[in-house]
This record gives C-alpha cells, sequence and structure tokens, in this order.
C-alpha cells in the first residue's frame, strides 16, 4: 500500500492457485444455491457470491491489494457511482406498483387496494 | 511510446511511471464499469418488471454450456495472472507459454459461446420477427437436442408462466435481447483482448518484457481480468434465474 517505495509487490504463484481454486469452487457453490428455493432471497445470495468472486478477482489478480491507495481510491469510486446508479433507480422501481398491467413480483398490494387505503 | 521501458522526464522514478500507466488503465476500467453497469440497470429493471418471463427465458439456457464457460474463463484469467507473474520474476521462456494458454481458453470460451449462439438460432430464440419462446414446444421434433423429459418440463413452466404473463412471448423476448446484448458485448471485449493478446505475445517472444519493464502485460491482463469480472456477474443473472422450479 506505500506509494513509490521502489519495489512492487509480486504476489507468488501460490496465491494465484488458492484464488483460483476458491474461485471455482464458489462457481460451484452459486450454481447449486440457485437449486433451492430461497423466494427473493435467491438473485440476493447470486450477487453476494458474484461480487466476493469478483472482490477476490480484483484484490489478488489485479492487484489492487497492493496498489497505491490512489489507485484503490478510483476503484472505490467506481463502484461507489456504480452503486448509486444502481440502488438509486432500483429503490425507485420497486416501490412502484404496476407497469402496463404486469404485477409486480414484490409488491403485494394491487392499486385498487392502496387506493382503498388512502 | 516507450518501448524499452526508458525514464520519460515527467516521472521522478521507474516505479512512478509504472503506476501512473496502472492508473490510467484503471480509470479506464472505471468508466467500462459504468458502461456495463447502464446495460445491468436496464436489465435489472426489465427482470424486476417482467420476472416470470425472464425466468422462463433463463431456464432455457444451457446450464452446463454456461457453467463450463465460466470454469475456462476463471482459468484463463489464473493463465494471465501467471503471465504477469512469470515478467515480473523475469521468468522470459514462461510468458508467451502461458500468454498462448490463456489465448487458447479464450477461443474454447468463444467455441462454447458460438455453440449456445447457433442452438438460439435454432430454437427460434433470437429476437427479431422469428422469435417464438414456445416454437420447440411446438415443433418438438424441429428441436432433436432437447430430450423428450428435459421438453415435458419445459412445456409444464411454459405453460405455469403463460398463466402468469399472458404476453409471454413479447417478454420473452426481452429476456433473449439481454442475453443477446450483454453476452454480445461481453464478447466482443474478449476479442479485442484476444488480439492484445496475441499482440502481447508476438512482442513477448522477442524478450523485451523484463522485471523492471512489464507494463504492456500488467496493463492488458488488467483488462482480461476485467472482462473475467463482468462474466462473473453474467452468470448468475442470465444462466441461474428460478432454477429451483
Amino acid at each position: 500500500m506505500s506509494e513509490n517505495n521502489g519495489s512492487h509487490h509480486i504476489v507468488s504463484p501460490g496465491i494465484y492457485l488458492t484464488i483460483i481454486l476458491t474461485l471455482m469452487a464458489l462457481t460451484g457453490l452459486t450454481v447449486a444455491a440457485a437449486f433451492v428455493d430461497l423466494g427473493r432471497f435467491n438473485i440476493v445470495v447470486a450477487l453476494v457470491i458474484a461480487t466476493t468472486k469478483a472482490t477476490l478477482v480484483v484484490l489478488f489478480f489485479m492487484h489492487a491489494k497492493y496498489s497505491p491507495r490512489r489507485t484503490q481510491l478510483v476503484i472505490i469510486a467506481g463502484i461507489f457511482w456504480l452503486a448509486i446508479l444502481l440502488f438509486m433507480t432500483m429503490s425507485d422501481y420497486i416501490s412502484r406498483i404496476d407497469y402496463r398491467g404486469v404485477r409486480s413480483p414484490l409488491t403485494q398490494v394491487s392499486s385498487r387496494e392502496l387506493h382503498q387505503l388512502s | 511510446m516507450h518501448r524499452t521501458g526508458e525514464l520519460y522526464g515527467q516521472f521522478k522514478t521507474l516505479e512512478q511511471q509504472k503506476d501512473s500507466a496502472n492508473l490510467g488503465m484503471w480509470i479506464f476500467l472505471v468508466t467500462e464499469v459504468m458502461f456495463f453497469g447502464g446495460i445491468m440497470l436496464a436489465y435489472a429493471v426489465n427482470r424486476h418488471v417482467y420476472f416470470a418471463a425472464f425466468a422462463m427465458g433463463s431456464n432455457t439456457l444451457s446450464l452446463k454450456l454456461g457453467g463450463t464457460n465460466t470454469i475456462v474463463l476463471l482459468a484463463s484469467s489464473f493463465t494471465m495472472a501467471m503471465a504477469v507473474w512469470s515478467a515480473q520474476v523475469g521468468k522470459k521462456q514462461l510468458i508467451p507459454l502461458f500468454l498462448l494458454l490463456t489465448i487458447l481458453l479464450g477461443f474454447v470460451f468463444f467455441g462454447i459461446k458460438y455453440v449456445e449462439y447457433a442452438q438460439k438460432f435454432h430454437h427460434h430464440l433470437v429476437p427479431g420477427r422469428s422469435f417464438d419462446i414456445f416454437y420447440c414446444s411446438n415443433n418438438p421434433d424441429k428441436c432433436s437436442d432437447i430430450s423428450a423429459e428435459e421438453m415435458e418440463v419445459e412445456r409444464d413452466l411454459l405453460n405455469k408462466t403463460r398463466a402468469l404473463d399472458p404476453d409471454l412471448n413479447a417478454h420473452a423476448q426481452l429476456y433473449y435481447s439481454a442475453y443477446f446484448g450483454m453476452t454480445g458485448l461481453h464478447a466482443l471485449h474478449m476479442i479485442i483482448g484476444a488480439g492484445l493478446l496475441f499482440w502481447l505475445l508476438k512482442n513477448s517472444l522477442t524478450g523485451i518484457y523484463t522485471p523492471q519493464w512489464n507494463t504492456p502485460v500488467d496493463t492488458v491482463g488488467l483488462y482480461w481480468h476485467f472482462v473475467d469480472i463482468v462474466w462473473i456477474y453474467l452468470f448468475p443473472l442470465l444462466y441461474l434465474i428460478d432454477r429451483h422450479k
């Protein structure tokens, strides 16, 4: 993490091998998890596993763990911006009720029922 | 462009010069995150609204082919990381070997992707005028690669899904548009990556990449790993929707 100290950290093949085996195991796990009915949490589990895999690739294969802080900041800023895009837009869509007559799967109340409530 | 790693005037050390090149690649990759992010968002909104049709579409994909491709691509990231390592420790004869392995695994991925795409064309699952999610269930003799047992499961799922979503064909087409759009752009990135790998391979044979200067191997490696990360997300998002049914 220290900058310009004159020696780049070299990740050993042993670590790469551990990472690739973990990635393969996580791939098996995500397939297995998809066959279990977890309701709306299936996608949560799938995304948590995918993000774990992506983090391992970024930290070790892409050496982000050993990169200067300035590079790490760029990476985190990119992920943060993506999070704004996804969270802000999806929180809008998920909180709506229906679209062109198709009921949103996450909403249990119909628009008429909601109208009666108000 | 510096080719042999001499120090440019604006940098104090070679270390700083290398970190700058690396940072430049990362900034490009962050723009790529936003590029794929926008497409993922379009996917997420449509999946949320037309979940039943998306689940139906996902269940028509081959998990065997998609899963194999995931393993192949992960393995290619490993060989790429090993190519960078070979350059860093000065094992010059290993660099082209690992680059070649990475290219080969990339081509295995293309081969499997070709089989998948061809199958979708065959099954009338390509968005457009002839798109028909019911094609195989109505013409089982024309989809001989689907076993009778699998066909029964598919027909059952189609009936259940149609009950939930009367406009299933149109919405399944949205799923397949997302599928071809996302995997197509991913494949385009891989084609560019394969081109860069050939260029590295050619240069590595002359032995110019050394522990002191291996920036091109390092930065192309970052790009290749990024393409791998995109697939890490595409696989569960496209192949694993509602598989438990």
